[in-house]
Parts: C-alpha cells; structure tokens; sequence
C-alpha cells in the first residue's frame, strides 16, 4: 500500500503498458522489438497481478506468487524465442517477421 | 454306391486357380502351366471313373436314373425355394463331364506349347482352370440356380480371356462386346428362371423335369401373349441359352470373340462353353417337350435352323480362318438347337434330343481340333488371313493331317465321327418337317464347301515364299492335335456302332436302336461330297474362279462378306435409336439435375475456399489483430450486456 496512490492509477499504468505492448507486437516488424513488447505485455499482467493482491486482498499472497511465476515462466520463454529468432535468422539472414510466411497456405 | 468324390471334379480345377492366382501367376515358364494340367488331369481322371462307374457299374441294367450325388443348401429364398449347390449325374451331365474334361485337358496341354514366352503365361492358365471350374460346375448343376451362377462364372472368364491381350484395342472391344451381349440374354434368362420358379415353386432340374403334362399346366395356368407363362418363361430361358451359344440375332459377339488367344476359341468358343445353352435346353427337355405342347420347341428349332443357314453362309466369304471356324461353330449349334426343336419324347421320336447330344460330343471333338490346328498354322504364319497361307502342307505336316481329319469329320463324310452325328440329325429333322430336313441338307454341303475352301486354300492353292520358312509345332502342340484327329475319327463309329448314344442318351432313359436312314445318307453324302469337289475345283490351285463366283453372286456375297449387316443394325438401333431418342431425356435429367446438384455442391465449395484463402497471409501480425480486435469486441460486448 503506497500513500497518495491509488488502484486506480495503477491500473491505468498496467492497462496502457500492455497496449502498448499490443500495439507493438502488431507493428513492429523486427522479432527482438516483438520479444520486448510481449515482456511489456507480461509485465503489465504482474503488476495487476501484484496490485490487485496488495490492495484488494491483503490478507493472502496468491497474486504475488502468480506474479513470480510469470517472470520464471518469461524468462524460459525469452531463452526460447531467443533459439527461435536465431534459428530464423540463419533460415533468412534477417529478423524481419514478414519473412515468416513462406508456409502460408 | 458313394458318389460324393464327384465333388472333387469341378473343385480340383478351383484349387488349381486358387494356387495359380495367388501364388503361382509370377513363377518361371512351365509352372503355372503343369499346376493348371495337374488339377485338370485329376478332374479327368476323376470324370472317366464316374462315366465308366455311371454307364457301366450302376446303370448295368440301362435304366440311367439321375442321381443326386451331393446336395447342399447355399440359401433360403423363403419356405419353399432354396438355393442349393451340387452335383446331379444323369446322362447328359455325366457325358458332358467327359467332353469337358476331356478337351480342356488337351488345350491345357496343347496352351503349354502355344503360350510359352507369353509375359501373360500364368495368368492364362489361372483363367483357363477358372473357366474349368465354372464349366464343369455348370454341367452338374442340380438346379436351376446353380445352373445360372456357373453360367455367369463361364460368362466372366471367357470375358477374360477374350480380352487376354488387354493391350490390344480390339481384344478390348471383343471381350466388352462378348459380355454385354451374353449379359443382356441371360438378364432374360434370369426373368425366366424367376418366373418358371414362381410357378413350379421349385429349382430342381429333377422336379421340374418329373411334373406331368397336366401339373405343368396348372402350374402355369396363367397366359400372357397367347403362351402359358411357363412357356413363356421357358423361351427366355432359351433366350439365355441362345445368348450364350450365339443363336441369331445374338450371335454377334462370337466371331468378335476370336481376338482370344486360339486355344482359348478352341476351349470356350467351339467345344464348351458355347454348347450351355444347347445343354440348358437338354437339360430341361422334358419341360420343354411337356408344356403348352411344345410350343417353345418349335421356336428353339426355328432358330436353330435359320442360325445354321445363316451362319453357313457367312462363313463361305470370310477370309479371316478363324471367324470361318467361328460361324462354323455357330452353324454346327444352330443344328444342335434344330435337332432339339424337333426332338420328340418317347423312344425313337426321341432321336432328335439324343443326335443334339450325340453332335455335340463329336463336335466337341472336331471342332476344338480344328481350332488347334489354326492356331499351329497361326503360329507358323504369324497371321489369320488364309491369303498370306498357301501350299503350307509342306511346312506343316501333322497339322495337315489332323486339319484334313478333322474337316472330312465336320462335313460329315463316311466314317469319320461328324457323319453320324449329322445323319442323325438330319433324321430326327426328316421326321419333324422335311423343310427342316432340306435346311439342313444344304447347310451340310455349305459346311463341306467352306471346310474345304479353308483346307485347300491353307494348304495347297500356291507354293508361296514365306519370309521364314514355317515350321511344325512343338510336340506339346501337335500331341493334342493326334489325340483329337484319333478322337474325331473313331468317336462317331464307336458311339454309333459299339456303344449306341441311343442306348445310353435318351429323354426319357429308355433305350432305342439308332440306325442309318441311307436315303437320307446318301442325300447328304451327296451334297457334301459336291461341296468338296466345288471347293477342290475353286481352292486347289491358284487361280481367279473364286473371284469370279463371288461376283456372279454380287449384293448376296457382299451381304455374306459383311455378315448380312447385322452388326451395323445392332449399332443403328443402340447408337441412334436407344441412346440417341429412347434415352435422351433420361440422359438429361442424368448429366444435369443428378449430376449438376452434385457438381454445384462441390464447385461452390471449391470457389468459396478460393475467395477466403487469402485470410491464411501467413504473416504472424495479422492473426494476432484478428486475435485482439476479436478479444476487444467480445470485451465491449460483454461490458454493454454486463453493465445495462
């Protein structure tokens, strides 16, 4: 619980980290600034995750785990896309992810 | 006394196609042939006991009762009508057995000489033991069902062995025009098979042949057409018969039917398979004789007659060898129907239905032989057209013999087997009406005359210069050749003289004495030994008389070359007629509303698929913007309806 701020504002830090994370997995054409918008994305889950914890049921802590394990299930998943891009690069000699559909219908 | 090895005769051949087919079609040269001879030969073998056991153990006392030997039930139609499968020895059955085993022995015997190098060897010899089978089945049928299952097996495989060379476009024609052409006759013979069953309430060839004048024709009390429908269901029997023994108008198919290998024509298209509808008739004689008065006899001998004469005079102008065997074939049965036509029942009016039987055992004989010996001098040759053959005596020897043997047999000249037969014939037709004795009469010198031509153009005409010198077929070939020229010597003498057929072959089991009408001899003699001389005079050397006659005779000749147009009135009425007016509107309705409804269901499915294939872009981004706008206005949506 932090003075001065309220859920509310939090919440609309959390909604716009995640559109913005939304709006950039869309965009972006380049697969590590897609990576970074999908960690927006999680990490605007954990704060909610955390927030709603802390100042609607702060009696228990299962928002604060949850939220530890987004980052653990994040972190495995950044190694993944990581081998991916990698991979993805070697196929194309580049990150551009319009070069991915090749297997379209 | 235990018949029930009998069995084993039409099963032996079965497991020789079994084996064949599944394991031995792609075994080195002989195998699938001596695996084929084998089960063959133990069917003969089988067969000759029977015969000797039958005529000669059992029926010692000359009273032939027909015997069931083996009966199983197949199928229950409902109470009273089951479908049962077995073997039933009576003459007829018992001499057929020996005919066929007889001669599909030899042709097995003589396809090993015939087929070897084939690439097809083994698949010959898998259909020719399936044609066995299916033949012999058919003559020991015990009823009117199992008669008309092997009569389809019979029909299937000499389907398949017209079309033996499958690569040849012809072959392919024959053998789809043999088949629809028996098909159509025997749909008629199915009709008549329900109808005669729905009104005797049995199958059984020896409850239908045992009903008295007067059970038959309360059985049969309804009419239609003027006919009692027992008798109306006896003639589309015979319509089947005269389908599958090529009577006009539905002889069409088995001078096509010579695109088969030779010792498949020889086999199925002379001695055998052609004559089932000669044996159905035989088989139910009795029937035949007793309903309506012999109504449907009538129209049998009718038929016969008028296909004998008209085969006779086709076969004059041909020039293929085998399509002359083949209208030959259809002459010598027409005369086979005839004899029957004219048949009467008891004693020695029983002469006709015993010289059909007695024509077709000869037949059987000279005719495959003949067959043989074409496809040894088509193998020589390398052609069927008697003007690429000539002065051939030379090359081939034994074929010579056996050719000249078997044709004195087929124009019936003293002593030799075709003789007897004929005269028989000719006697039982004599007693009937003397037009059909004259009809026959002349058929009989027609008969000597295109022998003859064959003979004397094949063999002497002119020394011709071949681009390799012919020579005699392997032994395996000409071995068959003996055996059939020794049979279709002797086998009218013995028959007639030693062991009657009038003594073991009669409709009604009693014997009668069987002897020469010499007038009636002498008259065919006469004409045979007339159309000889006329063939000698035209045929022995090169010269241009035949040329000349042919055009003496002008439009006829021109009508017989092109087998009187039959064919094109066939292809008129089906092409023109059926297709082109009876079905049109059927047609129609087929192509656009049966068709079209299925062809709209799965074009519009086609067209839709390839206006939303676009959706599928590939591009990641794009799903995951359907994926959010998706969830964001299933959000909105669930928030208007939440928070009304």
């Amino acid at each position: 619980m932090i003075q001065g701020i309220g859920v509310t504002d939090f919440f609309i830090i959390s909604t716009l980290m995640f559109f913005i994370g939304v709006y950039g997995f869309i965009t972006r054409k380049n697969l590590i600034t897609i990576l970074i918008a999908i960690e927006l994305i999680l990490n605007a889950v954990a704060i909610n995750f955390v927030i709603i914890n802390k100042y609607l049921y702060p009696e228990g802590l299962h928002g604060q785990i949850f939220s530890i394990f987004i980052i653990a299930v994040a972190a495995a998943e950044v190694a993944i896309a990581i081998a991916i891009v990698i991979d993805f690069y070697r196929t194309n000699k580049s990150v551009n992810v319009d070069e991915s559909e090749m297997m379209k219908y | 006394m235990d018949w029930s090895y009998t069995i084993w005769i039409p099963l032996l051949p079965l497991i020789g196609f079994l084996i064949i087919g599944f394991v031995g079609r792609k075994l080195p040269y002989p195998i699938p042939g001596l695996i084929g001879i084998t089960g063959i030969f133990g069917a003969l073998v089988l067969s000759y006991i029977t015969a000797y056991k039958y005529f000669f153990v059992v029926n010692a006392d000359m009273t032939f009762e027909p015997i069931k030997a083996v009966e199983t039930l197949w199928m229950t139609f409902s109470d009273k009508l089951h479908f049962n499968m077995g073997v039933l020895l009576d003459p007829i059955s018992v001499m057929m057995l020996v005919v066929v085993t007889t001669v599909s022995f030899l042709v097995h015997l003589y396809s090993l000489g015939y087929m070897k190098g084939d690439p097809g060897f083994g698949r010959f010899f898998t259909f020719l033991s399936l044609f066995t089978f299916s033949m012999l089945g058919l003559v020991i049928a015990t009823n009117l069902f199992q008669i008309y299952f092997f009569w389809e097996l019979v029909g299937v495989s000499s389907y398949l062995l017209i079309g033996f060379y499958y690569e040849k476009p012809s072959a392919i024609l024959a053998s789809k025009k043999a088949f629809i052409v028996t098909r159509f006759a025997d749909f008629f013979f199915l009709i008549g098979i329900l109808v005669i069953s729905y009104y005797t309430e049995t199958f059984d060839f020896l409850t239908l042949n045992g009903m008295s004048e007067s059970a038959l024709a309360s059985a049969g009390s309804t009419s239609f057409m003027g006919m009692s429908v027992l008798a109306l269901g006896l003639t589309l029997a015979f319509v089947g018969g005269a389908g599958k023994s090529a009577m006009f108008p539905l002889h069409i198919w088995l001078p096509d039917a010579m695109e088969g290998p030779t010792p498949v024509s020889a086999l199925i298209h002379a001695a055998t398979m052609v004559v089932a509808g000669v044996f159905l008739v035989a088989r139910l004689f009795p029937m035949y004789y007793h309903v309506d008065g012999g109504i449907v006899l009538s129209i049998i001998a009718f038929v016969g007659a008028s296909s004998s004469l008209i085969a006779a005079i086709i076969a004059t102008t041909q020039m293929d060898i085998k399509r002359v065997l083949a209208f030959s074939t259809m002459s010598q049965i027409g005369y086979m129907m005839l004899s029957l036509g004219v048949s009467g029942y008891d004693g020695h009016h029983g002469l006709g239905y015993t010289a059909s039987m007695f024509h077709l055992f000869t037949h059987a004989f000279f005719k495959s032989l003949l067959f043989l010996a074409a496809g040894s001098i088509i193998h020589a040759v390398h052609s069927n057209y008697m003007t690429k053959m000539g002065g051939l005596r030379k090359h081939l020897p034994i074929t010579h013999i056996t050719f000249l043997l078997a044709s004195l047999a087929i124009s019936g000249i003293y002593p030799f087997a075709g003789f007897f037969s004929k005269d028989a014939i000719l006697d039982a037709a004599h007693m009937h009406s003397p037009i059909y004795f004259w009809i026959g009469w002349f058929v009989a010198g027609l008969t000597a005359f295109y022998m003859f031509r064959l003979y004397f153009r094949i063999f002497w005409y002119e020394d011709r210069e071949y681009h390799h010198t012919p020579h005699e077929s392997p032994l395996t070939m000409t071995v068959p050749l003996m055996i059939l020229a020794l049979l279709s010597v002797v086998s009218g003498f013995i028959f007639f003289y030693i062991l009657p057929f009038g003594t073991y072959i009669t409709p009604t089991g009693e014997e009668f004495h069987m002897h020469i009408d010499w007038t009636l001899a002498g008259l065919s003699l006469a004409i045979a030994v007339v159309g000889i001389f006329i063939a000698w005079f035209m045929y022995f050397k090169k010269n241009n008389k035949a040329e000349k006659v042919a055009n003496s005779f002008g439009m006829l000749y021109k009508w017989a070359y092109n087998k009187f147009y039959i064919d094109e009135i066939y292809m008129f009425v089906t092409k023109k007629i059926m297709f082109g007016v009876v079905s049109a509107g059927w047609m129609w309705f087929d192509t656009k509303i049966v068709d079209g409804s299925m062809n709209l269901i799965g074009n519009t499915t086609v067209k839709t698929s390839y206006a939303i294939k676009k959706l599928q872009s590939g591009k990641m981004q794009d799903y995951v913007l359907a994926v959010v706008v998706g969830a964001v206005a299933l959000g909105a949506i669930f928030i208007y309806i939440w928070t009304r």
